[in-house]
């Protein structure tokens, strides 16, 4: 019955194409406003590494000022200093671990017709291409000794890749930066991270790093971080003072690989906080957290308030559009009572007659749920244009089709019920005498 | 083939209690022929309905067919009303976007019979009413008369044992009520018993008996009933009032 009850609703849908199109774009444009902005929620909040989010943890502690908190909901600082940075780097207590800010240099291309231009990249240890997997197109990432000996060396994104050497393979080639030439030791694949999670202090949604070099090197050539830096009291004059200082300005990431080393290593950075206490230093009550990827984005609100408004409002519009949807389904199917009453007589049950005419409700929302795929298509395309930095969140995977095209035929579904069970109310008798 | 006793309905409103039907009671045989009459507001179509469980009565007895139907759900109501029983209305309520051979087919698709099943069935009612050529057609394409025969080869295709008739001839010009009539009459021929609700004398003449209406109650009835088809048990098809 139910490949009957199909045709006969697309029948129906045929019969009055222009109440039938009043319905299916009414669903379209909710379902369309409603899957555009949760694809972009879906995507921001998703979680970027599945497969080892729970074992990657992010380093906090909480060094600030006695008296005023670094935030006032008791969170500690979002970065540390230098000198405890090199503390748990050399301390080794992690599985894998990096230590890595953000940097902006000025790099001098070989080739004569490229103008020298300024370049973000990440200053990093070794351990961050195994603990955040990106994929080499040619080379590897440097190796531990090469962290111990300050190398000069670089491993290039492949968007700097395809500019400085046209996408040919240029390991074991050099670039200049900053005036220092660095060795090419590997150059990443297309690396498309939804958010960019392992700094989220610099924002969520900025463009890729361009290149990445170790963190000793660049401490060696005294290159200051071009992230966020926060200071509660003066660092004093001079490098040595600085990298001495409180200030703050460095992301540390620990790569635990079970529940047990996360313990360890929480009691490890207790411990070591408390042996700062005892030097006058972390002058706060001990607070020190490790989250893990996940948490960490949802600490750092990667889902803005305004995109859950957003979201919500444009749910708002689709339960509007359903409530139009109703009405039009009420007009349709009063307008079919005498048919109603007449299948009825001839046998259908309350229900069959719910069944048949569910179904019909489920046809326009099935085909308000392909134009309205078609028009969150055109609606991604549109946040794309509007917010670049949302690009690596505004695209459609199979999960979000897949849901839009079933929130479609459920919402046509509820909108459908009270139409439908007003349908299968019609007394036949009434219907059938003229 | 229908027994109604003391039978009674009753419309509620919050403000009047109206008796469409008071103790009411009647007999139909099997093969029988009858033809219900009464002035407008008498009852008749209430009676049509809840003999044809289209309508739930207030109190009473009712059995179809051997079958007591008092409290009887939806379902088995609509799988009795689906086998047993075949309507013929006034206004011939075909549906207009399907074409005659869907139209036939409609009471099939309930009686979940397979393709082959249906389209055997479909043939033979076409044909037994001569329109076997246009089942193709719409029903805005045939005439009047050509809709009602139609509406009774949907009636047939289901071989149901009791065939409801609603004024069937009261939108047609008198040639084709005629041709309607006839094709009644040789349906009944065959074994179908016929409960025809009208208003025309000349037709309910047709009829082997008649039953009149008046107020909700049967008042009048021809206790000779002229069977064309005796009775399994050779007893004469009565009706009670």
């Amino acid at each position: 019955m139910f490949a009957y009850y199909l045709e006969l609703g697309l029948r129906s849908l045929k019969r009055n194409p222009i109440l039938t199109a009043l319905m299916v774009v009414g669903i379209a444009l909710g379902i369309a406003a409603s899957m555009t902005t949760l694809t972009v929620m879906h995507l921001m909040g998703s979680d970027p590494i599945p497969w080892k989010s729970a074992k990657l943890h992010y380093v906090q502690m909480d060094n600030w000022s006695p008296d005023n908190p670094y935030n006032d909901d008791g969170r500690p600082p979002d970065q540390v200093t230098y000198r405890d940075a090199i503390a748990l780097m050399e301390a080794g207590k992690a599985d894998k671990q990096t230590a890595m800010f953000k940097i902006s240099l000025p790099i001098q291309p070989q080739n004569k017709e490229l103008k020298p231009f300024q370049s973000l990249g990440r200053v990093a240890s070794a351990d961050f291409f195994s603990m955040f997997e990106p994929r080499f197109e040619y080379g590897a990432p440097w190796n531990h000794d090469q962290d111990a000996s300050h190398a000069r060396v670089v491993v290039l994104g492949k968007d700097m890749n395809e500019k400085l050497f046209g996408g040919q393979d240029s390991t074991g080639k050099t670039v200049r930066m900053n005036g220092i030439d660095y060795n090419i030791v590997g150059v990443l694949d297309d690396w498309k991270l939804r958010s960019r999670y392992y700094d989220l202090t610099n924002g969520a949604f900025t463009e890729p790093d361009e290149f990445f070099m170790p963190f000793t090197t660049a401490i060696d050539l005294k290159q200051r971080s071009s992230g966020n830096n926060s200071c509660w009291k003066t660092s004093g004059e001079g490098w040595d003072a600085y990298l001495n200082s409180d200030c703050i300005w460095i992301q540390m990431w620990v790569q635990l690989d079970s529940p047990l080393r996360l313990t360890e290593y929480k009691s490890f950075l207790d411990n070591y906080v408390n042996e700062q206490k005892k030097l006058g230093r972390f002058p706060r009550p001990l607070n020190n957290r490790l989250l893990n990827v996940t948490e960490w984005m949802r600490d750092q609100k990667v889902v803005s308030r305004d995109v859950e408004v957003q979201t919500g409002l444009a749910f708002a519009f689709l339960v509007v559009c359903l409530v139009n949807t109703i009405g039009l389904l009420l007009a349709k199917f009063t307008r079919k009572s005498g048919e109603i009453g007449l299948r009825r007589a001839l046998g259908a049950s309350r229900r069959e007659v719910f069944t048949q005419f569910l179904i019909e409700s489920g046809v326009v929302g099935l085909t308000g749920g392909f134009l309205g795929l078609l028009l969150t298509g055109l609606g991604l395309l549109a946040v794309r244009a509007l917010y670049t930095q949302y690009k690596s969140v505004a695209q459609l995977d199979w999960s979000m089709v897949v849901a839009t095209i079933v929130l479609a035929i459920v919402s046509a579904l509820l909108a459908g019920l009270y139409p439908t069970w007003r349908a299968c109310r019609v007394q036949p008798a009434a219907q059938l005498k003229v | 083939m229908l027994k109604m006793s003391h039978l009674s309905k009753v419309y509620r409103t919050h403000m009047v209690e109206t008796h469409a039907l008071r103790d009411f009671s009647i007999h139909v045989r099997d093969g029988e022929f009858v033809a219900v009459t009464g002035p407008s507001g008498s009852g008749k179509t209430t009676f049509l309905n809840i003999a044809g469980l289209l309508e739930e009565f207030s109190g009473g007895e009712f059995w179809l067919d051997g079958v007591d139907v008092r409290g009887m759900g939806d379902d088995a109501r609509s799988r009795l009303r689906n086998e047993k029983i075949g309507f013929i209305f006034q206004s011939f309520n075909l549906i207009p976007d399907l074409n005659i051979f869907d139209n036939v087919d409609v009471p099939l698709r309930y009686r979940r019979f397979n393709a082959p099943e249906r389209k055997k069935r479909i043939d033979e009612a076409l044909t037994r009413v001569g329109l076997a050529s246009r089942m193709k057609h719409y029903p805005s394409e045939l005439s009047g008369g050509q809709q009602q025969r139609v509406a009774i080869a949907r009636a047939l295709a289901g071989s149901p044992r009791l065939l409801m008739a609603d004024e069937p001839t009261g939108n047609l010009d008198s040639l084709m009520a005629r041709g309607v009539l006839e094709l009644l009459e040789e349906i009944n021929r065959q074994g179908t018993t016929i409960i025809m609700v009208t208003h025309d004398p000349e037709l309910a003449a047709r009829a082997q008996r008649n039953v009149h209406i008046i107020d909700g109650q049967v008042t009048d009835f021809d206790d000779e009933p002229k069977l064309r088809t005796p009775n399994r048990d050779g007893s004469p098809a009565v009706a009670m009032a």
